[in-house]
């Protein structure tokens, strides 16, 4: 499995990287980390005429701290986020769900900004974005531009990156402190996409909930905040009824592609697991 | 489609050759190179079996192309011996405790297990199943590469292998 020929560019600038990529229209693709594109090159089912390797560019892979939010290039590896002691410390979720993608050596090559926009439902990180409330910062041929994450996202591999766009760092507010957070992710196997994952960041007040926000992964073509859902256990103890009640609210805007993890019941059905259990460990992580 | 002249150092030694921008990185190293012990078991990026270590990264090397490794510093399987030509500690470790069967999967475990060590000298059983799960034996099972890999863990600390309680 060797994939079609294509032209290979290194640019050392982004607005190279943009140049090519305005200039080369849709026979180009950026190549970040490559293990979801470089696969589907080799089975054929992407077949750009141009690669931009972003490898060659400076400082897109560095992890910051911009007064109460976090900073972090679009070529960070995941094993630097697992690597980095300030993500552990102020976003300890991010962490957590780093852990659970793919496998050691993918972890090693594959970017967050990879991850985030490919647009694949099954990517583990932008449900995560959109839980958290993190911004994208793209540069395009007419200049930087900021979007929320959970405005990217417009179908399965269709995000709202326009032609000649490059997404080049995540900016992510850190959660307040005591927050507990957990990202549940049920998958067949080490490496596999999720069949049904959630990420919870929630706060507790008096020993009931304060703020919460929950993410559905590959639970529809889209990433998902279960926002009724999250209503739903805001001022509650988290009481078995409660946590019923919010994964009804979540199973009811799930729409699952049936797939080989499972028919469309089956996934509905262990996404609102994923839900509770992420509600359960997020709240007994809550100081 | 042109070919591109690209140049690395593997095991230690200056390499170079003409790549199509398609070319695999493990093609490179196998056909190029003539270096086969680098192994394809899956070219879908799950096996393992071509993993080298590329810049202090393990890496899988059927899902990179070799014209993103010039100038690279790469390890293969036939530079993890000892200077004088005795066996690693990882390599005498699968041997003395049978951490290979049909020995497929084997060059791609130990380049793996090399850079957990680097980075963790002293794993937990559970570390070193986390930390090879991104390599697959489709002989039986895992249970005597974990000890060869604690086997090797023990001698790169000096001290002496003593298997786990059943």
């Amino acid at each position: 499995m060797i994939p079609g020929s294509f032209s290979y560019h290194r640019p050392t600038t982004v607005a190279d990287a943009v140049k090519l990529l305005s200039t080369l229209g849709d026979d180009a693709r950026a190549l970040a980390g490559g293990h979801s594109l470089i696969p589907m090159m080799k089975l054929r089912l992407a077949t750009p005429e141009h690669l931009v390797d972003l490898h060659g560019i400076d400082g897109l892979n560095a992890i910051r701290r911009d007064g109460n939010r976090i900073v972090i290039g679009a070529m960070t590896t995941q094993h630097q986020l697992l690597a980095s002691d300030e993500i552990a410390r102020s976003l300890p979720i991010l962490h957590e769900t780093a852990l659970l993608i793919a496998d050691p050596q993918v972890r090693y090559m594959g970017t967050i900004g990879g991850n985030v926009a490919n647009g694949d439902p099954g990517n583990d990180m932008p449900a995560l974005m959109m839980t958290l409330g993190a911004s994208y910062q793209l540069e395009g041929p007419t200049g930087p531009r900021e979007i929320a994450a959970s405005e990217f996202y417009q179908g399965a591999y269709f995000t709202a990156l326009e032609p000649g766009e490059l997404l080049t760092s995540i900016s992510i507010p850190v959660p307040a402190a005591g927050h507990g957070y957990a990202y549940e992710k049920l998958k067949r196997k080490v490496g596999d996409y999720a069949t049904a994952a959630a990420a919870v960041i929630l706060t507790m007040a008096g020993g009931k909930v304060a703020s919460c926000a929950i993410g559905l992964t590959n639970l529809h073509e889209t990433p998902l905040l279960a926002t009724d859902a999250a209503q739903a256990v805001i001022g509650t103890s988290l009481d078995d009824a409660t946590l019923k009640k919010a994964a009804a609210a979540a199973v009811a805007i799930m729409s699952p592609a049936a797939d080989a993890r499972g028919p469309v019941e089956y996934r509905k059905h262990v996404g609102g697991i994923m839900v509770t259990r992420a509600l359960k460990r997020a709240a007994g992580r809550a100081g | 489609m042109a070919k591109t002249h690209v140049t690395m150092k593997v095991n230690g030694a200056e390499v170079e050759g003409l790549v199509e921008p398609r070319t695999l990185l493990v093609h490179f190293i196998r056909e190029n190179l003539q270096l086969t012990g680098t192994h394809i078991g899956c070219e879908t990026t799950h096996c393992g079996a071509c993993t080298v270590d590329l810049n202090g990264m393990s890496v899988k090397s059927c899902t990179m192309f070799a014209v993103q490794a010039a100038g690279a510093d790469i390890l293969t399987i036939e530079g993890v011996a000892n200077a004088d030509g005795t066996l690693s500690a990882l390599q005498e470790g699968f041997r003395m405790m049978h951490g290979l069967q049909c020995g497929f999967c084997t060059p791609g475990m130990i380049i793996r297990a090399q850079r957990l060590l680097q980075e963790n000298p002293n794993p937990s059983e559970e570390e070193i199943r986390m930390g090879i799960s991104g390599n697959i034996c489709r002989c039986t099972g895992y249970q005597n590469i974990v000890r060869a890999i604690q086997y090797a863990a023990a001698k790169i600390n000096g001290v002496e292998f003593q298997e786990a309680a059943e």
